[in-house]
């Protein structure tokens, strides 16, 4: 399959790949996109896409304030915090 | 007595007699659970002490005078499932440890109706699959073909329920989630409408086509669920203003007649019966088919032409979704962190070392085709293609009340056989993607067994919300437990 660059899709994801994902995954996609590229064959051009299930479009409500959850029961699953802030790399030079 | 093979509904009828209270019941079902922990592995996670203080109390409001449609009754769920103050971890190593700070809507209902919940199911990682296996925490066994696949994602529940381990359990339904292991354990298994259940609080596979649903023993069961999930939510914009009806009121009408399903038309979908179909699943289905036809229904064949690009569609359009739905994973917020001195390398090693093969497959595959350059080729094209496959289904109705099918081209396969072939296992969810796709309504019925002794299901098929009339004709379709 012409385009398919496995190490450009995968910083793409996020995702760090050893080399022997990178060869298992690189043959084993290419065989799955050879096979979805079977709807190709299908003349399109005239169709509407279906997004989902049902045609409903944006659903608006008051934009009243309510109750979220507490501070301490959402950062009690952070990975790693400091007092009421979420630790994280240095993302500025 | 034997708790744990009990439905609901009979559950309901003892303990609403006083026969037995919901500790009692609530203790043999948790025995049983944790005898098969080490054989079937249903289970990710059970919690006693949480299930009988719920059992205690809701014993202390039917002593008081009060019921409700679930009093009592202990419930399993897929570990996708928000319980609020219990660990939530989609069976993936990126999600060990968190706890659910909050309630899914369907669990705040359930909980408002009186449920007792007993722990939660072993599952596919993020739902990535059909038979269970790619669970970080280890495969679940089928307990009806033992040594086989329970089916998946919703592996665990199936096992549960089709185990005595549990009397009812939900799962999610992406693209035969709730059917196909509904179908290989024997059970009867529920994918509502889009739009029909709240999918808040609910771990994102693909949002356009995930629902959750019952997976029972009996059809009246699947109901009373039905019941008390189903509605609209104002946290889930996809979900419908649709009136809920009382799903068990589905067959009073017809019961007792000789001919339930009189005026009735069943339409049999020929893409479904092609190449690959095992001939004893096709025999199972015709004997189905033959009982319709006794119980008063006319048989029409129908024809659903764009089925052969069912599968292409369905993995184009999960995957993308599974690859935005699932960036959220990044070690920021909750969940594994790999420590790195680089944000985005950060990203990168967390995500390779939480997800699994199969997870980072599709989003490999979902990133791909939603990527610059390939965009149209894939992602747009599919949408197309499944306008296409939505109204295949939309003539199919014009002609039929449902369609009847099976479930899965084979019955239950050996654990192991085919792990690392993707497109072969795929290729199984030929008969369960459609539907998610054109986002009607489906149930997987116990349709006997292949002389191996391996569970077939047999599947309806309604339109939007056409829930009840798949309720009136399972249940006269319905074999003796």
């Amino acid at each position: 399959m012409a385009g398919f660059d496995i190490d450009r899709v995968a910083h793409l994801a996020r995702l760090a790949l050893t080399d022997e994902e990178r060869t298992l995954f690189g043959g084993q996609l290419e065989t799955i996109v050879a096979y979805v590229e079977r709807i190709s064959a299908l003349d399109v051009t005239s169709l509407p896409a279906t997004l989902h299930g049902h045609g409903v479009n944006n659903i608006f409500r008051e934009d009243t304030p309510r109750e979220g959850l507490d501070t301490e029961t959402v950062l009690d699953n952070a990975p790693a915090r400091v007092g009421d802030e979420i630790r994280m790399p240095r993302v500025v030079e | 007595m034997e708790f744990a093979k009990m439905t609901v509904t009979e559950a309901l009828r003892g303990m609403r007699a006083g026969a037995f209270t919901s500790v009692e019941l609530t203790q043999g079902v948790l025995q049983a659970a944790q005898a098969a922990q080490n054989t079937i592995h249903a289970y990710v996670t059970l919690d006693a002490e949480g299930a009988l203080a719920q059992a205690a109390e809701a014993d202390r409001m039917r002593a008081a005078g009060q019921e409700l449609p679930l009093l009592g009754v202990p419930i399993a769920v897929k570990d996708n499932m928000n319980v609020k103050g219990q660990p939530c971890t989609a069976s993936s190593h990126i999600l060990e440890g968190y706890v659910a700070p909050y309630d899914a809507t369907v669990i705040a209902q359930l909980r408002a109706a009186g449920a007792v919940f007993l722990g939660r199911t072993n599952m596919d990682e993020f739902a990535l699959g059909s038979t269970t296996q790619t669970s970080y925490f280890g495969p679940t066994e089928n307990p009806v073909a033992r040594g086989c696949i329970p089916g998946g994602s919703s592996g665990g529940s199936a096992a549960a329920v089709g185990g005595d381990l549990a009397l009812c359990a939900l799962g999610t339904d992406t693209g035969g989630s709730i059917r196909q292991p509904a179908s290989h354990c024997g059970l009867v298994g529920v994918k509502p409408t889009y739009g029909r259940v709240s999918r808040y609080g609910i771990v994102a596979c693909a949002s356009s086509l995930d629902q959750v649903g019952p997976m029972t023993k009996t059809v009246e069961d699947a109901a009373l669920l039905m019941n008390v999930i189903s509605g609209q939510d104002a946290m889930d914009a996809t979900s419908l203003d649709e009136p809920v009806p009382d799903y068990t009121q589905a067959w009073i009408e017809s019961e007792g007649s000789e001919k339930p399903l009189a005026g009735i038309t069943l339409g049999i979908p020929k893409e479904y019966f092609g190449e690959g179909l095992d001939p004893e699943v096709h025999t199972r289905i015709e004997e189905a088919k033959m009982r319709a036809e006794r119980l008063g229904a006319t048989l029409r064949p129908v024809s659903l032409p764009n089925t052969a690009y069912g599968i292409p569609t369905y993995y184009i359009c999960m995957t993308a979704e599974i690859s935005a739905n699932l960036a959220r994973f990044d070690g920021v917020r909750y969940g594994l962190r790999v420590p790195c001195d680089d944000v985005i390398e950060q990203y990168k090693r967390t995500r390779a070392e939480g997800f699994g093969a199969e997870v980072k497959r599709r989003i490999l595959l979902g990133t791909f085709v939603l990527s610059s350059g390939f965009y149209d080729a894939y992602y747009n094209r599919a949408q197309k293609v499944r306008t296409l496959i939505r109204r295949d289904f939309e003539a199919a109705f014009a002609q039929c009340d449902l369609l009847l099918a099976p479930v899965t081209p084979e019955p239950a396969w050996p654990l192991g056989v085919y792990q690392n072939d993707p497109i072969r296992n795929y290729l199984s969810d030929v008969l369960t993607v459609g539907v998610n796709l054109a986002g009607c309504c489906a149930l997987s019925l116990p349709a006997g067994k292949t002389a191996a002794g391996k569970p077939v299901g047999v599947q309806l098929i309604g339109p939007n919300f056409g829930e009840m009339m798949l309720f009136r004709v399972a249940k006269a379709l319905e074999l003796p437990r």
